[in-house]
C-alpha cells in the first residue's frame, strides 16, 4: 500500500504543482536550476528538504559528507570545474554554523555557491531555540547574498534569485536559511528563473573611452606585462586571452588562481606572481612600462608593498567589479567589464610586435632562478624527497594534463610553482582565505564535476588531518582521486616564517603525526608510502595507474623552505632568491 | 581624517542596514549619524550617513556599499557639496527659573516652541549640529528633561537628478 503510494507519487511529480510542500518546492527549484549535485549532511531542521529529496535521486545526487565544511569545499571545486554554482544542504545551528569557513573562501574566491541551511520553525526565531543560531547575521559578511525564508511562498522566488545572484556578475556565495515550518507548509509551484534585480547590475556597461585609452597605452607599450587572474578562468576568456597574446606578443603571469588559464608551455608564459611566485615576473613588474591586469585584485599577496608596485608602469585593470578599481593600486584606465568581453573588443584594435629584449630578461631571470632555487629543489640531490620532486614528477606523468587541488602551505606553493598546467581551469586551491583542509574535499568535488578527469589531491601532513574524513565520500562513491600527502612531519610553511623572521624559535610547528598509510588503509583505500628517491617515480606511476581512489605518503626533506620569496613589506622587485 | 556625508539608496529589505553598518565597522569607522527614511520614490530608503575617515578611503567605501545587492546607489559629499539640516528637540520643567528669558532665546536660536504641558515645554530647532548644541546649552540653566537630536538629513547641491532615476527604476521593475 504504502509502496504504490509512493510510486504513484513520483509517477505525478512534474506535472503535480498544487499543494506541494516547501521542502518539495525547494528540491524542484534546484532541479529547474539544472542541478545535478547536492553536497551535505542531514540534521533536525533540514529532515524536510531530505524526505523530498528521497522522491528525486533519480535526477539529483547528493553527496554526504562528513562534516559540514568538507561539503562546503567540494561544492566549492564542483563549481569551479563544472562551472555552475556549488549546491549544499545543513540543519541549524551547528550544521550552520561549519559552514562558515567554506562561504569566507568561496566569498574570497568568487565561487558560486548556494547553500540551503535548515532553521527552527519560524515561531522560535529570537527565543535561543535548540540549535538556533543567526545564520543570516553570521554570513553577512562572508556571501553575495543571503536570505532568510519563513514563508512557503517566498521558496521559488528567493531561490531563482539564489541561483541568478550565485553565478552571475562576478561570481559568489549565497546563504538560504529556511525554517523548518516554510519547509513543511503547502502552497501552489510555480518557477520563474530570475534574470533581473533592480538594484543589482551585474553586467555594468563597458566605456568605449576606457577601451580605446586601454588599446593606445597597449599599443605603445615597448615592455608591456599581463597579468592573467582567475576573472580569465570564471568569464571563460581561455581563447580570448590566447589571441590576444598573439596577437600583441605580450608576455603573460598569471595569479595562483589564474594559474592554468594560460598554458605554462607557451612560448609568452613568463610565469606565477606573487610571493612565492617566479623571479622574473616579479621583478619585471617594476620594470615594465605598461602592466594589464585581468580579472585580478592586486592582493597583498601578489603586490608585495604597494608604495613600491610599478610606479614605473601605466595600469591598465580589467575587473567586472567596479570596488576592485583603485582599491589597492591606483590604476590609469579601469576597464568595467568582464575579461572575456574586455579581451574579445580589444582584440579587435591590439597590435604588437615580437619584443626580443624584453623577452630576453625573463629567460635571464628564470636562468637565474632555475640555478638558485628550481634546480636544488625539484632536481634535488639531498638525501630526503623535496615536495618540488613530487610535485614535478606528477606533472610529467599526468602530461600537466590532472586536475590539481592542492592545500595551503608549502605544498601549495610547491604544487603552483612546480606543476606544469596544460589544460585551463585544472587547478583548485584556497586563494584568498588560505584554508588549511580545502585540498582534499575539493579534490572530490573536482572529480564529482568532471568524472573523466584525473583529478590529484596534494596536501601536507597538517592540512590533510584537518579534513581527512571525507576519505570516507571518496571510498563511499568510488571516487578515483589520487591523494598525495607530502609529510615534512611540520607546519612547513609556518616553519619557514620562524625560521627566517623568528630567530628560528619553532613554537608550535612540529607534528607528531599518525600512521597516515594505516588511516587511510582502515578508510578501504589503497594507500602506500614512499620515502626513497629512487622509488618515487613508480610510486607515482603506480598511484596514477590505479583505477580506483589511491593514497601516496611521501615522506619529505622536513626543514626545506619554499623560495623564492617576497618579504613581507618588501617590493616585488626585491625578490629573494636565497 | 575628513567628514564625509554618505547618501545611500536602497531597497528597503530587512538586514540591509546591517549590511551597510558592517562596511564601516569591518574598517573600525565610526559613524557619527545615520537617518534612514524612505526616499520621494515608494519602497526606496535613502540614508544619510556621516563619518570621518581617511581621504583615500571613502571612494572604496561607496563602491563597497554600492555592491550590496539592494543598494542601488552610493554617493559620498563634502561639506560645501550639500545643505545639510537636523533637528533638535528640547524638553524643559516650566519653574520660575525662565524668568521669561525663554522666549527671547527662543527667537535667537531661531527655534521654536512646539508644544507646551502643565509643567513642561517642547522646543524644536531645526539648523545645524553645532547651533542646535549650543541652544542646548544655554537651556541647560534652565532645567533639561531630555534633548533628543536627529542624524543629518542632506541634499546634494549639484545637478544630480535622483528623482528621475529613482522614478525610471520603479518604472523599470
Ligand atoms: C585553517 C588554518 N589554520 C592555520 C593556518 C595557518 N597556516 C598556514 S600554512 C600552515 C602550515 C601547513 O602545514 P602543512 O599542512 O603540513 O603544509 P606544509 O606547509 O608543511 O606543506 C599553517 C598552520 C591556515 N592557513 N589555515
Ligand atoms: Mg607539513
Amino acid at each position: 500500500m504504502e509502496v504504490a503510494t509512493k510510486t504513484q507519487n513520483t509517477d505525478t511529480m512534474s506535472k503535480n504543482t498544487n499543494h506541494l510542500s516547501g521542502a518539495e518546492i525547494l528540491v524542484r527549484s534546484l532541479v529547474e536550476e539544472k542541478v545535478d549535485s547536492i553536497f551535505g549532511y542531514i540534521g533536525g531542521a533540514i529532515m524536510p528538504v531530505y524526505d523530498a529529496l528521497y522522491d528525486h535521486q533519480d535526477e539529483l545526487q547528493h553527496y554526504q559528507a562528513r562534516h559540514e565544511q568538507g561539503a562546503v569545499h567540494a561544492a566549492q571545486a564542483y563549481a569551479r570545474i563544472s562551472k555552475k554554482p556549488g549546491v549544499c544542504f545543513t540543519t541549524s545551528g551547528p550544521g550552520a554554523t561549519n559552514v562558515l569557513t567554506g562561504l569566507a573562501d568561496a566569498y574570497l574566491d568568487s565561487t558560486p555557491l548556494v547553500i540551503i541551511t535548515g532553521q527552527v520553525a519560524s515561531g522560535f526565531l529570537g527565543s535561543d531555540a535548540f540549535q538556533e543560531t543567526n545564520m543570516i547575521g553570521l554570513s553577512m559578511p562572508v556571501t553575495k547574498w543571503n536570505f532568510q525564508i519563513t514563508k512557503v511562498e517566498e521558496i521559488a522566488e528567493v531561490m531563482a534569485k539564489a541561483f541568478y545572484i550565485a553565478r552571475s556578475g562576478r561570481p559568489g556565495p549565497v546563504l538560504i536559511d529556511i525554517t523548518k515550518d516554510a519547509q513543511i507548509a503547502t502552497a501552489d509551484y510555480k518557477y520563474k528563473k530570475c534574470d533581473f534585480i533592480r538594484s543589482y547590475q551585474p553586467m555594468p556597461e563597458l566605456d568605449m573611452s576606457q577601451l580605446e585609452a586601454a588599446a593606445e597605452l597597449i599599443n605603445g607599450a615597448k615592455k608591456p606585462l599581463l597579468l592573467a587572474g582567475q576573472g580569465i578562468l570564471l568569464s571563460g576568456a581561455e581563447k580570448e586571452l590566447m589571441e590576444f597574446v598573439e596577437k600583441t606578443k605580450i608576455p603573460v603571469a598569471c595569479t595562483l588562481l589564474g594559474l592554468s588559464c594560460f598554458p605554462t608551455d607557451h612560448p609568452l608564459y613568463v610565469g606565477m606572481l606573487g610571493m612565492h611566485g617566479n623571479y622574473g615576473p616579479n621583478i619585471n613588474t617594476n620594470e615594465c612600462d605598461v602592466l594589464i591586469a585581468v580579472g585580478m585584485r592586486f592582493d597583498d599577496r601578489v603586490t608585495g608593498d604597494t608604495a613600491k608596485y610599478a610606479k614605473q608602469a601605466k595600469i591598465v585593470h580589467i575587473d567586472i567589479d567596479p570596488s576592485e578599481h583603485n582599491k589597492n593600486i591606483k590604476v590609469d584606465v579601469a576597464l568595467l567589464a568582464d575579461a572575456k568581453q574586455a579581451l574579445s573588443l580589444l582584440n579587435k584594435v591590439v597590435r604588437g610586435a615580437e619584443k626580443p629584449q624584453w623577452m630576453k630578461s625573463f629567460k635571464d631571470f628564470y636562468q637565474l632562478e632555475f640555478d638558485k632555487v628550481i634546480k636544488k629543489q625539484a632536481y634535488s640531490k639531498k638525501e630526503n624527497i623535496n615536495m618540488a620532486e613530487v610535485v614535478r614528477t606528477v606533472s610529467e606523468q599526468t602530461n600537466g594534463e590532472a586536475i590539481l587541488c592542492s592545500d595551503v602551505g608549502q605544498n601549495q606553493m610547491a604544487s603552483a610553482r612546480y606543476y606544469e598546467f596544460k589544460r585551463p581551469n585544472t587547478q583548485i586551491t584556497s586563494g584568498g582565505l588560505g584554508t588549511m583542509g580545502f585540498g582534499l574535499p575539493a579534490a572530490i568535488g573536482a572529480q564529482i564535476g568532471d568524472k573523466n578527469a584525473k583529478v590529484v589531491s596534494i596536501s601536507g601532513d597538517g592540512g590533510f588531518q584537518m579534513t581527512l574524513q571525507e576519505l570516507a565520500m571518496i571510498r563511499q562513491y568510488n571516487l578515483p582521486v589520487k591523494i598525495i600527502v607530502v609529510n615534512n612531519s611540520f607546519l612547513g610553511m609556518v616553519r619557514q616564517w620562524q625560521d627566517l623572521f623568528f630567530d628560528q624559535r619553532f613554537s608550535c610547528t612540529k607534528l607528531d603525526n599518525p600512521d597516515f598509510v594505516k588511516i587511510v588503509d582502515g578508510y578501504g583505500i589503497e594507500a602506500k608510502r614512499v620515502s626513497k628517491r629512487e622509488n618515487l617515480d613508480a610510486a607515482i606511476k603506480e598511484m596514477l595507474d590505479s583505477p580506483n581512489a589511491y593514497f601516496l605518503e611521501v615522506v619529505v626533506e622536513t626543514e626545506s623552505n619554499v623560495l623564492p620569496m617576497i618579504v613581507p613589506g618588501t617590493s616585488v622587485s626585491e625578490m629573494r632568491l636565497e | 581624517m575628513q567628514e564625509y556625508t554618505i547618501t545611500v539608496f536602497s531597497e528597503n529589505n530587512i538586514g540591509l542596514l546591517n549590511e551597510i553598518t558592517i562596511v564601516f565597522s569591518r574598517r573600525k569607522i565610526n559613524i557619527e549619524s545615520l537617518t534612514v527614511s524612505e526616499s520621494e520614490v515608494k519602497g526606496v530608503s535613502r540614508y544619510t550617513i556621516v563619518a570621518f575617515m581617511d581621504e583615500g578611503k571613502v571612494e572604496n567605501i561607496v563602491l563597497q556599499i554600492e555592491k550590496i545587492i539592494g543598494v542601488f546607489k552610493a554617493i559620498y559629499f563634502e561639506a560645501e557639496e550639500i545643505v545639510h539640516q537636523e533637528v533638535a528637540l528640547i524638553k524643559i520643567a516650566i519653574s520660575n527659573k525662565l524668568n521669561g528669558n525663554l522666549e527671547a532665546l527662543v527667537r535667537n536660536h531661531n527655534a521654536r516652541i512646539l508644544t507646551v504641558g502643565p509643567d513642561f515645554l517642547v522646543i524644536e530647532r531645526v539648523g545645524y549640529k553645532a547651533g542646535n548644541q549650543e541652544l542646548f546649552q544655554e537651556l541647560e540653566p534652565y532645567g533639561v528633561l531630555q534633548f533628543a537630536r536627529s542624524g543629518r538629513v542632506a541634499i546634494s547641491t549639484s545637478q544630480k537628478d535622483f528623482t528621475s532615476y529613482l522614478k525610471g527604476l520603479a518604472e523599470a521593475s
